[in-house]
């Protein structure tokens, strides 16, 4: 009987119950403004430093003439592109408000700064995610 | 902006070795260690890179 209690208890605290408004929250602001999910947190050292890498990384990236994806249903590479930029939430709505980005591949680092920008998208994935497991507990 | 491509490379390792040692790794010791050793290994990857690209071509 008792076994069964702590099973349920064990169940009850689990991930789903983990589920706190800050694992909602904390990743989306972090999607939407990189570093946000960890300066929320108070995590004001780590999410300094993402904020600035991955802002510097994507502001480089446009500085190079990059090229910024749109949505598509093209070429795989293409929608690829699409996601990674994605990923830099609102660095790629305000690119796309402003109308920047049409880069055209004049040079090498042209293609360098296309990439700045699909791995700084990326890299707040991982912010994301990171902010995420914060936020339930699995990360201090 | 144009940036040499040593130099597109270098900022590409300090920023990408920021958010995976900060990401990857749990304490602040370690976060600095695991940023260093990707650095480390993107420098590297780069330099070796660089040489095998100069033996192929000559």
């Amino acid at each position: 009987m008792a076994d069964q209690v702590a099973r349920k208890q064990a169940i009850a605290t689990g991930p789903v119950a983990q589920a706190t408004h800050m694992s909602v929250l904390a990743p989306a602001l972090a999607w939407l403004i990189p570093g946000a999910g960890h300066l929320i947190q108070k995590r004001w050292v780590r999410g300094l430093l993402l904020m600035g890498s991955i802002v510097i990384m994507f502001i480089l990236g446009l500085l190079m003439q990059g090229r910024v994806y749109r949505p598509n249903g093209g070429d795989v590479l293409d929608i690829l592109g699409f996601i990674g930029d994605f990923g830099s939430g609102g660095l790629y709505i305000v690119t796309r408000a402003l109308d920047l980005g049409h880069g055209i591949v004049a040079h090498a680092t042209a293609d360098y700064g296309t990439k700045y920008m699909i791995v700084a998208g990326l890299l707040n994935f991982i912010s994301v995610a990171d902010a995420y497991h914060i936020a339930i507990g699995k990360k201090s | 902006m144009i940036l040499s491509h040593f130099n597109a490379a270098l900022l590409f390792s300090i920023f990408a070795s920021t958010v995976f040692g900060i990401t990857q790794r749990d304490t602040p010791r370690d976060q600095f260690r695991y940023g260093l050793y990707c650095f480390s290994m993107f420098m590297g990857g780069l330099i070796v890179a660089g040489w095998v690209m100069w033996v192929l071509r000559h």
